[in-house]
């Protein structure tokens, strides 16, 4: 967090050498690493679902209804006979989707409102603090839940709920990097030679409160899959025969005893990408952290 | 003290103001006209004025606003569609189920997650902090809801030592009403005590590293001494912070899990109005945890005067 406002970054003169120490000190991180890998992994699979030799996610085959994992099947087939493996694979796409837009949300409303309180301080300051309070008052997955309901559940609305809910932590954290940017001497120095607000924001202030927020970001698309999954479980979010891991987790609930394959693997995908979001997350937040351990 | 706690209740009042000016907004995000949904299949307009009229959906929506919250100050918050009981009662039954459950996942939370980050702080760099990093980053990773399942498939339907579903209240049959609790308050207490570990672990880190710990050690203190004496206590401070601010993760985290194990609570509640378009539960729901989210914000606040003897002349 402090990333920013440490003058050893700020003052570095060299974009090239800080984009350089950032990469070596990333790629020492073998955690670092696996998250991306797994990251990576999630993502070529979702983009690369329609060309996999893989069954058809809705195909309903009533002759292999519940059938164990097999050559065939390598992951089992459902209540209905649906390949689990390629439901999976297509539910990859759904989870990711909503924790890359739900977040793109959370971001891009977040971080105005946060610029705009930490720069215009006064009443504007006051006024969209405490709409942040009171929007984080509420439990995240609560208020998403309750937003879902109240728009109806899809899974457009699973990522708006989502999104909104999210935005109040962007807001309070570009509010805190702007604010102590704002103390920095080469602000100072804008303002005093007359730069304008938009070029002054858009020069100096969004480029430095920049690498928290990416942080941020990975971190908070984890927890925006967590979500998904979570409301889809609950049935608010991606709506049958529309494949999603939270939805699979909520059909194998009730088969546990006859199928427990149905649960295992989704579960373990939504496990690893979020451990992979985490971990980069993390690796991100140690590269870009200016104080040397 | 008592200053202190009036002026933090004063400025939490713009803050729930304008919680329950959302709250209100939200039935305003339904599609369409709130009073078809009341009435169902019934289309006679007379009826739905009639129902319009009921509700005071004729009035401004700043005046319905000024309807709404006046009600709930009294303590109306509406009445459920389906029960017909009020709101407030409606949560006032739930409730202590689902205290029950998060009392019992805090206490497991921190019986794993304090020890935890303590000894990895104390054992920095050696393979047991590892451990214990690695075990709180699966925790924090797990989904509950998925961890609930795989729990009843091994413990109760491979192993058949706890019951996965079959609450029975604490005053009716205390222990059987422990057993049932037991598993849904692990699976709510390990992302809990996964979040308490980290936090522990970096209080501990940055208390390790003080004067303070420095002299007991020379005096030729104990490690054990040291460690829970000295360190321990002043990194209770944070922690005992961080601890009451958990308690909205604890709730959302006790939707899913009370869905699972079908314990009927404050989750199961709000997961039943929202598929039976039950709205004013729903509303009074978000009502009231954010109100009380910030009742525990002040409480953290206090906790940390009354532990940090530093901040008293403040």
């Amino acid at each position: 967090m402090t990333a920013v406002t440490d003058p050893r970054t700020t003052a570095d003169p060299t974009p090239a050498k800080s984009r350089s120490r950032f990469w070596s000190k990333f790629l020492a991180n073998p955690a670092a690493i696996l998250g991306g890998v797994l990251v990576l992994f999630f993502v070529t699979v979702a983009a690369l679902a329609p060309i996999l030799p893989i069954f058809d996610p809705t195909a309903t085959d009533w002759l292999a209804v519940r059938k164990a994992p097999s050559a065939e099947h390598p992951f089992g087939t459902d209540e209905i006979g649906r390949d689990v493996l390629s439901r999976m694979i297509w539910g990859a796409q759904a989870s990711l989707l909503a924790g890359v837009v739900s977040v793109a949300i959370a971001v891009l409303l977040g971080v105005p409102l946060g610029v705009l309180a930490g720069y215009a301080r006064g009443w504007t300051d006051a006024a969209i603090s405490r709409v942040t309070e009171a929007l984080l008052a509420a439990p995240f997955l609560i208020l998403a839940i309750a937003l879902a309901a109240f728009l109806g559940p899809s899974l457009t609305n699973a990522m708006i709920a989502i999104g909104l809910s999210a935005m109040p932590i962007f807001i309070r954290l570009a509010r805190a990097q702007t604010m102590a940017v704002m103390t920095e001497d080469y602000v100072e120095s804008a303002r005093a030679i007359g730069l304008g607000h938009i070029a002054l924001i858009g020069r100096y202030i969004l480029p430095n409160i920049f690498p928290p927020i990416l942080v941020q970001s990975t971190l908070t698309i984890a927890t925006a899959i967590i979500a998904e999954a979570s409301l889809s479980f609950l049935g608010l979010g991606q709506q049958p025969p529309a494949p999603s891991w939270g939805s699979m987790l909520n059909i194998a609930k009730n088969f546990l005893e006859q199928a427990p394959w149905m649960a295992l693997y989704p579960g373990i995908a939504i496990f690893l990408v979020v451990l992979g979001f985490n971990l980069l997350g993390d690796g991100l937040r140690d590269a870009l952290d200016p104080r040397d351990h | 003290m008592l200053a202190f706690l009036g002026r933090r209740v004063l400025i939490a009042i713009p803050t729930i103001i304008l919680i329950s000016i959302f709250v209100f907004g939200m039935q305003k995000l339904l599609p369409g006209d709130p009073v078809l949904a009341m009435a169902g299949e019934e289309r006679d307009p007379e009826v739905l004025e009639y129902l319009r009229e009921k509700y005071r959906l004729n009035d401004p929506i700043p005046v319905q606003y000024l309807n709404w919250i006046g009600n709930a100050l009294r303590g109306d918050l509406g009445i459920s569609l389906r029960t017909n009981q009020p709101v407030l009662e409606l949560i006032g039954q739930k409730l202590p189920v689902t205290i029950q459950l998060a009392v019992m996942a805090l206490i497991i939370a921190m019986v794993i997650g304090i020890p935890a980050g303590v000894l990895s702080a104390y054992k920095k760099g050696t393979w047991i902090d590892w451990v214990a990093n690695t075990v709180a980053l699966s925790g924090l990773s797990v989904p509950n809801f998925w961890l609930g399942i795989m729990m009843i498939l091994l413990v109760s339907v491979q192993l058949g030592w706890l019951p996965a579903s079959g609450y029975r209240p604490l005053s009716e049959d205390p222990i059987q009403s422990i057993k049932t609790m037991l598993m849904p308050a692990f699976v709510l207490g390990t992302a809990i005590a996964a979040t308490l570990m980290r936090h522990t672990r970096s209080a501990m880190l940055g208390v390790l590293k003080s004067d303070y710990v420095r002299t007991a050690r020379a005096k030729g203190l104990s490690e054990r001494v040291v460690l829970v004496k000295h360190a321990l206590r002043n990194a209770l401070v944070p922690i005992v912070t961080v601890t009451t601010l958990l308690f909205g993760e604890l709730l959302a985290g006790a939707v899913l899990t009370e869905q699972i194990f079908t314990i009927p609570g404050f989750g199961k509640l709000v997961v039943d109005a929202v598929f039976n378009r039950d709205y004013a539960v729903v509303q009074g729901i978000v009502l009231c945890t954010g109100v009380a989210f910030i009742a525990m914000n002040i409480l953290a606040d206090a906790a940390y005067r009354v532990l940090n003897p530093r901040m008293k002349d403040q």
